[in-house]
C-alpha cells in the first residue's frame, strides 16, 4: 500500500470542533423527559456505628419521589466489585448504602430520588442518623499495631492483602555491599481531579426489556457486566454509553455505588435517572491514588554498581477495595529496580486498611510509585558516594545491546535504550553547562537545583496471563460502508486522548481514503465490539493494533475482490493512485468504488467469498510495552517565601513508533503536569478523626497555569515488536518521568543545607522553615557574602 | 414563589419563569438546554462555567438566573457562526490546546474575554487571564499557545473588519 500521508504527523483532532463549540456529549448533558434526580446522604464520620436512621422527613417533602436505605435494597442488589489481585486478599463486603457501619467519611448512607436535584439536596438535610463515632484509624502504620482499632470486624487486625518477592540472593548482595543506602519515602495520597466530576444517567424501557445507562466510565463493557451482576439482569438487555467524559486519569475506571443505584432506581420508578456528583463529592468519594510508605535499602559497591535492592511498602488502601485498589501496587513491585541491572531484590508489602476513600488507580497507577522510589534512592547513592546523578544511572542502565531483558521481576523488556535518551535529555538541557552555572549561583547565595529521572514503565496491558481475570486484549471492527466511506467501532473507550483521531489515521493511510471520509465510535456498547477500556496507556498499542488488523484484512479482501473483477491472481495487483491495477499492465485497473459495489452487490464475487466489507479483530498481546524515557528538572528556591520555581524543564521520551506527534507532545505535558503537581503542590490531607481537609479546590491545589514551567519535549523512538504497529503507550510517562525530577532537584537544591531527603509534596512553608531552621551554618555564609557584596558598592553597613 | 426572568442569551430573547435559587449555570444548562457550559466545581474555582454577562466573563455557577434578568448572556454555542469556527476556536483547535474537552468552553470563553481587553498578550498576562480556569489535561501550555495564536487571528483579521467600516 501507498506511503503513510496521515500516520507520524500532525493531524488535527477530530473530536476538536464538537467540543471547542458546545456540542460534546457528556453524561449531564443528555436531558430525557421526566428525569429524577438522585443525591445521596453521605457519613460526615469517618468510622461510626448507625444505631438509627430515619427517613421519614425526607419522604414527606413535595417532590421527593422514593427514599432508600443500605437495609431496604439489601439481597436486592449484589455488592460493589474488587478484582482479587493478591492471593490472600481480604475482600470486604462494599454495600451501594452503608448497612449498620460507615467506614469513611463520605460513604453513601441514603438515596434520595426527587423531582429536581434542589429538592433532592433540600430532602437530604431531613433525614436524622443516629451515629456512634468510633475512633478513626488514619495512620496506615499505627493501623497495623495491636492496639488499634479494627475496620472490619471478620478479621482480627487491618491487613487486607500482602506480597513477597524475592529474586536472587539478596542478602549475600548486601554482604558483598562496600555502601549501603537507605531512605524513607512518604508517597502521599492524592486525588486525581477529572475537570468533570462523575455522572450517571438511567432510562428502562420495559417494553424493550432494555436499560440504557449513561456512565462517565473508562471501561463501559466492564460496567455492563457489573451492572448484569449488580442488579442481576442479563447483560445483553443493558447499554452503556460513555461517549464524551471528561478525564478519568484512572479514577474513572471503577464501579462505583452510584453505577448501580441509579440503574436500580430507574428500573423502580419507571422513569429516568439522573445523578451529577458535586466537587465535594468527587474529592471525598472517588477514588484516590498513590498513598505508599517506603523502606529502601540499596547495596552498592564503591563505584557505584548497583548489587541489590530492598523495597518494604505499607500501603494505605482505604476502607473498602475499589476494582482495582490491590492490583496497583504490584506493578510498583515488579517495576521497582527500573532502569537498572541488580544481582538481587526484594520487595515485601503490605495493603492496609483504614477509614479513608479507597486508592486505586490514578494516572501510572503503582509505576510512579515505582519510579519515584527508585530514582530518589540512586540520588541519595549518589550523593554518599560522591558520584554525578547522571554517571550513576549510566554506570548502571541495562545496555541497550542487551533487549529483550529479562528483569529481576521477571518481566521481559521489550526494547529500550536509556543512555540514549538520558543523553539527548541532558544535551537538550546543557547539564555540564547547568552544573557549572549551578556552582557560581551557590556562590551568590542563590539556592538552584538540578534534578534527574530515568524512568522505564510498563504500558499497553496487557497479556492476559498477567491477569487473574485474564483480558488484555482489545477489539475494532472496521467497516466500508456502501458509499465507500469508513466507520470504526472500537472497544476501548478513550476520554481525551483522542483515539477517534489516531484511529482514523491509522485507517485512512492502511485503506487509502481521506482521512475525513473515517468515522471513529466509541463508548457505546450495543454499537462496538465488546472492549476492555481505556486505561494503562494501552489504548493505541492494543486498541490501534486491533483497528490495524481490521483494516488489513479489509484491504485484504479488497484486493481479493479487485482482482477478481480484474480476472488476475491477487498477487499481481498494486494500489497506485487510488485504483488496483495488474502490476504489469496498469491499463488494466478497477477502483476503489467499484470493489466496494462488488462487495455489496454479490453478484460477482471470488467463490465462497462472503458478502460487505465488515471485519472484527480483537489483539491480544503476547507480553506488555516498556516505555521510556530521562527528564531534567531546574528548580531555583526563593529563600524568603520558600516557593519552588522550575526554570527549567526537559523531558526526552521514547514511546516507540508515533502515530500523531502533537498528541504524543500534549499527553506528556499533561502527565507532567500532573507529576509536578504531586512534587510541589497536591496532598489529600485528613486530620486524625478521618475528616478530608482538602474537599474542594480551594484546598487541593491542582496546578494553575501559571504554576507550570515551559516543557521542552524531545523523543527518541525505539519500536517494539510486541504489535505490529511498533507503539508502546505514552498516556502516563510524564507523571512517571516528572514527580521524581522535581523532588531530585528540589533536594539537590537543598544539599548545601544537609538536606538529603524530602516528602512530598514540596510546598513552599515546608520548604521556608527548612531555609529557617539551617540557617545557623548556612546564613553566616551568606551574610558574609551580601556583606562584601555591599561592601564593594562602598556603602556602609551599620 | 417563582420569579419572572427575561434573559438575552446569544442573541435570542427568552422569558421563564425560575426559582429564586436556581443557578445562572444551571438556567443555561437544564431550562435552555445549552450543554455547552459545564459545572467543574460550583464553587468558583475550576472556571468550567464561565459565560460573557453584559459582554464580561462571569462564572455562571456564582450568578443566579434572577440576577441575570435583562442581561446578555454569551455561551460558547454562540460564537461559531454557520458551522465555522470563530478565531479562539480556531486557535485552540491548531495548537492542541484541548484534551478531554470539559474544561473547554469556559477557556474559550475567558480567551475571548482577555483578548478584548488586550489584543497582543505576552505569555505571562495570558497565564494571569486564566488564573482562575483549571485545565487537568493539558499542561496549559498549549492553551497558552492557543491564546496566542488566536490573538493573532484575531488582530489579522480586524484591519480587514476596519477596512470594511470605513468603505
Amino acid at each position: 500500500m501507498p506511503v503513510a500521508r496521515y500516520t507520524g504527523r500532525k493531524v488535527l483532532r477530530k473530536e476538536d470542533p464538537r467540543l471547542l463549540t458546545g456540542k460534546g456529549q457528556f453524561v449531564d448533558d443528555a436531558h430525557l423527559p421526566n428525569t429524577a434526580h438522585l443525591a445521596l446522604l453521605r457519613s460526615p464520620y469517618a468510622h461510626a456505628i448507625i444505631r438509627k436512621l430515619d427517613v421519614s422527613g425526607a419522604r414527606s417533602l413535595d417532590g421527593v419521589l422514593d427514599v432508600l436505605t443500605g437495609p431496604d435494597i439489601r439481597g436486592q442488589v449484589e455488592t460493589i466489585p474488587s478484582a482479587a489481585a493478591l492471593p490472600d486478599l481480604r475482600i470486604p463486603d462494599h454495600h451501594m448504602l452503608a448497612i449498620d457501619r460507615v467506614r469513611y467519611s463520605g460513604e453513601p448512607v441514603a438515596a434520595v430520588v426527587a423531582e429536581n436535584p434542589y429538592i433532592a439536596r433540600d430532602a437530604l438535610d431531613r433525614i436524622e442518623v443516629d451515629y456512634v463515632p468510633l475512633p478513626a484509624v488514619v495512620d496506615p502504620e499505627k493501623a497495623l499495631e495491636k492496639s488499634s482499632p479494627v475496620i472490619h470486624d471478620q478479621w482480627k487486625d487491618n491487613v487486607a492483602g500482602t506480597m513477597q518477592l524475592v529474586s536472587g540472593d539478596i542478602e549475600a548482595a548486601f554482604r558483598k555491599a562496600d555502601r549501603i543506602v537507605k531512605v524513607r519515602l512518604v508517597n502521599q495520597r492524592v486525588i486525581p481531579v477529572p475537570m468533570e466530576p462523575r455522572a450517571v444517567q438511567a432510562s428502562y424501557q420495559p417494553g424493550e426489556k432494555m436499560l440504557t445507562v449513561w456512565s462517565t466510565t473508562q471501561i463501559p463493557h466492564t460496567l455492563r457486566s457489573e451492572i448484569a451482576r449488580l442488579l442481576k439482569i442479563p447483560d445483553n438487555r443493558i447499554r452503556v454509553l460513555a461517549i464524551d467524559v471528561g478525564g478519568g486519569f484512572g479514577s474513572k475506571a471503577n464501579v462505583y455505588p452510584e453505577e448501580g443505584l441509579v440503574p436500580y432506581l430507574s428500573m423502580r420508578l419507571g422513569r429516568p435517572v439522573k445523578w451529577v456528583e458535586t466537587r465535594r463529592e468527587n474529592m471525598l468519594c472517588t477514588i484516590h491514588g498513590r498513598d505508599q510508605i517506603n523502606y529502601i535499602e540499596m547495596a552498592l559497591t564503591k563505584d557505584g554498581r548497583i548489587l541489590g535492592l530492598k523495597v518494604r511498602v505499607v500501603v494505605d488502601i482505604g476502607a473498602y477495595l475499589a476494582m482495582l485498589t490491590a492490583l496497583i501496587p504490584t506493578l510498583t513491585a515488579i517495576m521497582s529496580p527500573g532502569c537498572y541491572r541488580m544481582l538481587a531484590y526484594s520487595f515485601e508489602m503490605t495493603e492496609v486498611f483504614t477509614n479513608k476513600m479507597a486508592t486505586a488507580a490514578y494516572r501510572g497507577a503503582g509505576r510512579p510509585e515505582a519510579t519515584y522510589l527508585i530514582e530518589r534512592i540512586m540520588d541519595v547513592a549518589a550523593a554518599e558516594l560522591g558520584i554525578d546523578p547522571a554517571e550513576i544511572r549510566t554506570r548502571n542502565f541495562i545496555p541497550s545491546s542487551s533487549f529483550p531483558y529479562t528483569t529481576r521481576t521477571g518481566l521481559v523488556y521489550d526494547s529500550g535504550n536509556y543512555q540514549k535518551a538520558l543523553k539527548k535529555a541532558l544535551d537538550l538541557a546543557g547539564y555540564k553547562q547547568l552544573r557549572k552555572k549551578q556552582a557560581q549561583m551557590r556562590k551568590q547565595g542563590k539556592v538552584v537545583g538540578i534534578g534527574l529521572s530515568t524512568y522505564v514503565e510498563i504500558c499497553a496491558m496487557g497479556p492476559a496471563r498477567a491477569f487473574a481475570a485474564g483480558g488484555g486484549w482489545e477489539s475494532a471492527t472496521v467497516r466500508v460502508e456502501p458509499s465507500g466511506k469508513v466507520t470504526v467501532l472500537s472497544g476501548a473507550s478513550p476520554h481525551g486522548q483522542g483515539e477517534e483521531t489516531t484511529f482514523a489515521q491509522i485507517t485512512a493511510d492502511e485503506l487509502s481514503v481521506p482521512f475525513d471520509d473515517v468515522v471513529v465510535i466509541h463508548g457505546d456498547t450495543v454499537a462496538v465490539p465488546h472492549g476492555i477500556g481505556t486505561f494503562g496507556s494501552r489504548t493505541t498499542a492494543v486498541g490501534g493494533t486491533a483497528v490495524y488488523m481490521s483494516a488489513q484484512k479489509i484491504k485484504n479482501k479488497m484486493i481479493e475482490i479487485g482482482a477478481h473483477l480484474l480476472d488476475i491472481n491477487p498477487k499481481n495487483v498494486v494500489w497506485r493512485d487510488g485504483k488496483l491495477a495488474s502490476k504489469t499492465n496498469p491499463k488494466k485497473a478497477t477502483t476503489y468504488q467499484e470493489i466496494v459495489r462488488a462487495a455489496y452487490s454479490a453478484k460477482n464475487l471470488p467463490p465462497g467469498m462472503e458478502p460487505g466489507l465488515d471485519v472484527t479483530s480483537y489483539f491480544s498481546p503476547q507480553n506488555f510495552t516498556f516505555p521510556f524515557g530521562a527528564h531534567v528538572c531546574v528548580v531555583e528556591i526563593d529563600t524568603e517565601t520558600g516557593e519552588v520555581k522550575i526554570v527549567k524543564y526537559v523531558a526526552v521520551d521514547d514511546c516507540g513508533k508515533v502515530i500523531n506527534p502533537m498528541m504524543v507532545e500534549g499527553q506528556v505535558h499533561g502527565g507532567i503536569a500532573q507529576g509536578i503537581g504531586q512534587a510541589l503542590y497536591e496532598e489529600a490531607v485528613y486530620d486524625e478523626g478521618g475528616q478530608l481537609l482538602t474537599g474542594e479546590l480551594m484546598d487541593y491545589v491542582i496546578p494553575k497555569a501559571s504554576q507550570l514551567p515551559v516543557f521542552t519535549c524531545d523523543r527518541t523512538e525505539t519500536p517494539t515488536s510486541v504489535n505490529p504497529l511498533g507503539v508502546k503507550g505514552v498516556g502516563e510517562a510524564g507523571t512517571i518521568g516528572a514527580t521524581p525530577a522535581v523532588v531530585n532537584a528540589v533536594v539537590d537544591a537543598l544539599a548545601p543545607y544537609g538536606v538529603t531527603n524530602l516528602d512530598m509534596p514540596l510546598k513552599p512553608e515546608k520548604i521556608w522553615r527548612i531555609l529557617r531552621e539551617k540557617t545557623s551554618h548556612r546564613g553566616t555564609e551568606t551574610q558574609k557574602y551580601r556583606n562584601k557584596e555591599i561592601a564593594k558598592l562602598g556603602v556602609f553597613v551599620a | 414563589m417563582k420569579v419572572p426572568i427575561t434573559v438575552t442569551v446569544n442573541g435570542v430573547r427568552h422569558s421563564s419563569e425560575v426559582e429564586p435559587r436556581l443557578l445562572l449555570v444551571h438556567y443555561l444548562r437544564d431550562v435552555l438546554e445549552l450543554t455547552g457550559t459545564h459545572v467543574g466545581c460550583e464553587t468558583g474555582l475550576c472556571g468550567a462555567c464561565t459565560v460573557h454577562l453584559d459582554g464580561e466573563a462571569v462564572k455562571s455557577c456564582l450568578v443566579l438566573a434572577a440576577q441575570a434578568n435583562g442581561c446578555r448572556v454569551t455561551t460558547v454555542e454562540g460564537l461559531a457562526s454557520d458551522g465555522e469556527l470563530d478565531e479562539v476556536q480556531r486557535g485552540f483547535w491548531e495548537e492542541h490546546g484541548l484534551q478531554c474537552g470539559y474544561c473547554t468552553p469556559g477557556m474559550v470563553m475567558i480567551a475571548h474575554d482577555l483578548l478584548r481587553r488586550s489584543p497582543n498578550p505576552g505569555d505571562a498576562e495570558i497565564q494571569r487571564a486564566l488564573g482562575g480556569n483549571l485545565c487537568r489535561c493539558t499542561g496549559y501550555q498549549t492553551i497558552v499557545a492557543s491564546v496566542r495564536n488566536a490573538a493573532r487571528k484575531m488582530r489579522a483579521k480586524k484591519p480587514v473588519a476596519a477596512a470594511r467600516r470605513r468603505r
